[in-house]
């Protein structure tokens, strides 16, 4: 029996498991969407911009812990999934992009509809591919989910030419197995695991700090008898929060520009940091010179570029978390390593900091934006899946949001992309129907990829997004009223845009608040109504986050603001 | 840490976008290449890539590290230390008159070459062997007038 | 229409990311480069590129002129064909015995080529010459115990001086 190139892409989405696309069709791919009209058991999700396809296959995959997948047409198409591909390629998320492409005679020829996205995403995605005969499509898909996941995950682009969705391969010649390069091997881990232990017993200030790495490796419950068994407190990136319970007593916040006091006070008097799943991004370290100046660090990541790339590690273990955590744990064998007492002076030292400068923020006649955040907590009961956009909405969503179970914070780390909520939040709602899922913005940001509420619309995704809207360009704002005179040059949003008839527009839900009293009354509405809903809540234009890390200044100069502050 | 020459052994799957992805990590990361040399090895799904660049032990680290996680790349050695022959060859076209004859065959014989073509007035020189000594030859041969010439760049086993 | 080994010389300036560049326009079109040498001139501004493809007969038209467009690329010259002499080095890495040293020195005499690196038990052969030539001596030297092979690119040179560069 003969086969269609669609029929065979098809065939290999089966194989991985596949049930949900997120696509937007074209020419090039007109065929693939035809053999899609006969398909079941995979349900594609049509967006309103290529980009947000990618964003949400990002959220889906972040949500999921499997690998997301995108489909779009050549030329404009594929370009328009080169932002989405280089922001999962810096948080090292797993997705399979399937890009359509002019017919094989045709490349090289400036087609109409043709780029070169394997030459344009070459430097931003782990791996990519030309499919050039269709015997090879099959393989290559189950190649492309295959790189997608392992090791350290990562997005793998698949361009396919047109004449190969329209050619034929007999059934019976349909080659399906992987068939790639060996991987260099794995280096035993065994002593530097014993290294390791050697170092956490006679330490007596540790912290643990984990990243995405922890999340990405599902190494979440090892963490936790890990960090039982050096009654060590523990600190995330902003790519690990979810990683450790955020209602936890030893639970430290965020580390870095915009961590908590505490947490970058233990980082920078510790005598012990073990770094799980973590890049040691600027964002974190900010002065390298002046990072963890007294400790050992231990540092466990799956990619040896990583290893001392940034910080220098006393000890390093190459090796997915999980299967370094539990080798560690064996190793002990079942033994705390150290005990309540031997940590016992320094948690207290921890509870003082915590004392002194919690976070905090001033109430006032305008509604605070942290409030807005608080008051979601409250509501949800810490239970929502939260997406947020980039920047200070960021920034509060993740310092006032508590997060206790993993994969339940999804916001845009390495790369910062604006936009990328609303969508990723789409993708996280297809995935989790019955869970709340709540977008965290700002004005601007929403704007970014605003035609995605379209898509949650069409498919009655109840997605809420909460904007906490200053009418500013507001992480901009900030460092322009500290560094730059409060010269705010460009990032004056002037808006007549009112995102209550705008949301109604889309034929979703639109609310507002102006004044705290009312932000209460409009988060419980929002969260019950069975729709996707936008909140407009006005907020304070001039909040600034705190506390910050002065750029370029080790991680104990940070600016206060108006956070109480005790001597200590 | 002191600058140094190296040179990596590079083993990855012969696929028509293997170079740009090696050269791309190289030029990305900010490394530079002084010379390079790919040719297909036994086995014609596999190509062999031979690089020479300048760093420091740490950014050779960094290199290797980075090369390896190409899926294309199957193998990276630093073949520096290993104190391995790294020859190259030259091809070089002169002027050849009853002149400046000996002058050359002086400097060909020095560096065990040969003159693998002549025509009228033209030789074709042929010299292999360690780069130092191919600089060292070229700079001779060139007092004597060089017309062009071409160099493999470092080989090594 | 044929497909044959099609040898390309491009010089370039010595700016970071231009061997990506280049080697990107091929990859583009899908053309795979067979070997390639890269090294420096006289002028350490400008590099040589030194590259063979498989290919029909347009293809050098074809990649020409996108190489061209490139900024850093200086020169495109087509060495395919007789009026260019073409070498590459070959090393063998060859574990040896005693009883076959003879056969092995006459193996090399016959050749032309040289020994490079000589311990009791194992040898090291360079040898130079064309591609075709290169596949020979390495045939018969299988009949040893071959270690190790490396083999430079081609390189190539106008067996006259060219009137004009292009």
């Amino acid at each position: 029996m003969k086969l269609t190139g669609s029929q065979v892409l098809f065939k290999a989405l089966r194989e991985e498991k596949v049930d949900t696309i997120f696509g937007y069709p074209g020419g090039s791919v007109i065929d693939l969407y035809d053999e899609l009209f006969h398909q079941e058991g995979i349900k594609h999700y049509l967006v309103r911009h290529e980009q947000g396809a990618v964003h949400a296959a990002d959220g889906y995959a972040r949500a999921t812990g499997k690998v997301g997948v995108c489909l779009v047409t050549s030329g404009p198409g594929a370009t328009n999934t080169v932002t989405g591909i280089a922001n999962a390629y810096a948080d090292s998320i797993p997705i399979v992009i399937l890009t359509g492409q002019v017919p094989t005679h045709m490349i090289g020829k400036d087609a109409f509809q043709e780029v070169d996205i394997t030459g344009i995403t070459r430097p931003c995605s782990k791996h990519n591919f030309l499919v050039r005969k269709i015997d090879d499509l099959g393989r290559t898909i189950r190649e492309a989910f295959y790189i997608a996941h392992s090791g350290r995950p990562g997005p793998v682009l698949v361009d396919i030419p047109k004449d190969i969705l329209q050619g034929t391969l007999e059934e019976t010649e349909l080659f399906m197995k992987i068939h790639l390069p060996p991987e260099p091997p794995k280096e035993p881990i065994d002593e530097a695991c014993a290294a390791a232990l050697t170092m956490i017993r006679t330490a007596r200030k540790p912290v643990i700090f984990a990243g995405g790495g922890v999340l990405r490796g599902k190494a979440v419950s090892e963490l936790m008898t890990f960090a039982n068994c050096i009654h060590a407190p523990v600190t995330a990136s902003l790519m690990g929060l979810g990683a450790f319970p955020g209602t936890h007593p030893r639970w430290l916040g965020m580390l870095g520009m915009h961590g908590t006091y505490y947490a970058n006070m233990a980082v920078s008097h510790c005598d012990l940091l073990i770094a799980v799943g973590v890049r040691f991004d600027d964002r974190v370290t900010s002065k390298v010179a002046e990072f963890a100046p007294h400790a050992k660090i231990i540092h466990i990541d799956i990619d040896p570029v990583s290893i001392n790339k940034i910080v220098k590690s006393h000890v390093s273990i190459i090796s997915d978390c999980r299967e370094a955590l539990q080798r560690l744990l064996s190793m002990a064998g079942g033994e705390v390593l150290l005990s309540a007492d031997q940590t016992r002076e320094w948690l207290e030292q921890i509870e003082k900091w915590k004392k002194a400068v919690p976070l905090s923020y001033c109430r006032s006649a305008k509604i605070k934006p942290q409030y807005v955040i608080e008051k979601l907590y409250e509501l949800t009961r810490g239970e929502a899946i939260i997406t947020t956009e980039v920047g200070q909405n960021q920034m509060w969503a993740a310092q006032f949001y508590r997060f206790d179970h993993p994969d339940t914070f999804i916001s845009s780390g390495g790369l910062g992309t604006m936009g990328f909520g609303l969508p990723a939040a789409i993708g996280a709602q297809v995935a989790f129907p019955d869970r709340l899922v709540v977008d965290i913005a700002g004005d601007g940001s929403i704007q970014m990829n605003i035609q995605e509420l379209a898509t949650a619309v069409h498919y009655n995704l109840p997605v809420k997004v909460v904007i906490l809207n200053n009418g500013f360009l507001g992480m901009v704002r900030q460092w322009q009223e500290m560094f730059y005179g409060r010269r705010y040059s460009q990032t004056e949003m002037k808006q007549a845009l009112d995102f209550v008839k705008l949301a109604e527009a889309f034929g979703a839900v639109g609310l507002r608040a102006t004044k705290p009293e009312e932000v209460e009354e409009v988060l419980r509405k929002g969260l019950e109504t069975p729709r996707a809903v936008m909140m407009d809540f006005h907020v304070e234009p001039e909040e600034q986050v705190y506390p910050m890390v002065s750029p370029g200044a080790g991680l104990t100069d940070m600016k206060l603001g108006n956070l109480r502050r005790d001597a200590d | 840490m002191e600058i140094k020459k190296s040179v990596i052994s590079i083993l990855a799957s012969n696929k028509p976008d293997v170079l740009a992805r090696i050269a791309g990590t190289f030029s990305g990361r900010g490394f530079n290449i002084d010379s390079i040399t790919a040719n297909v090895t036994g086995n014609p799904r596999i190509t062999r890539i031979i690089i020479t660049t300048q760093g420091n032990q740490d950014t050779i680290i960094k290199i290797e590290k980075e090369l390896n996680r190409l899926v294309d790349v199957h193998q990276v050695t630093d073949l520096t230390s290993l104190d391995l022959p790294l020859r190259e060859m030259i091809l070089i076209r002169m002027p050849m008159t009853g002149e400046n004859h000996e002058k050359i065959m002086e400097i060909v014989d020095r560096y065990h070459g040969e003159v693998i073509e002549t025509g009228s007035g033209y030789g074709i020189l042929e010299l292999t062997g360690k780069k130092e000594d191919m600089d060292n030859a070229l700079s001779s041969l060139e007092l004597l007038g060089i017309d062009d010439f071409v160099r493999t760049g470092s080989v090594t086993l | 229409m044929s497909i044959e080994e099609r040898t390309i010389t491009i010089l370039v300036k010595n700016e970071p990311g231009v061997l990506s560049r280049v080697a990107g326009v091929f990859s583009g079109r899908g053309y795979n480069i067979k070997t390639l040498c890269v090294a420096e001139t006289t002028n350490p501004e400008i590099s040589r590129i030194t590259l063979t493809s498989n290919a029909d007969a347009d293809f050098t038209e074809k990649i020409k002129k996108q190489l061209d467009k490139l900024v850093d690329v200086v020169d495109v010259l087509d060495y395919t064909g007789e009026r260019f002499l073409k070498r590459e080095m070959m090393l063998i890495g060859l574990r040896i015995t005693p009883d076959r040293y003879a056969e092995l020195l006459q193996a090399v005499n016959t050749f032309g080529c040289r020994i490079i690196g000589m311990q009791p038990d194992y040898y090291i052969i360079e040898t130079s010459g064309r591609r075709s030539e290169n596949d020979a001596v390495f045939k018969y030297f299988q009949t040893f115990d071959v270690e190790m092979m490396n083999r430079t690119g081609s390189i190539a040179l106008p067996r006259h001086p060219q009137k004009d560069s292009a």
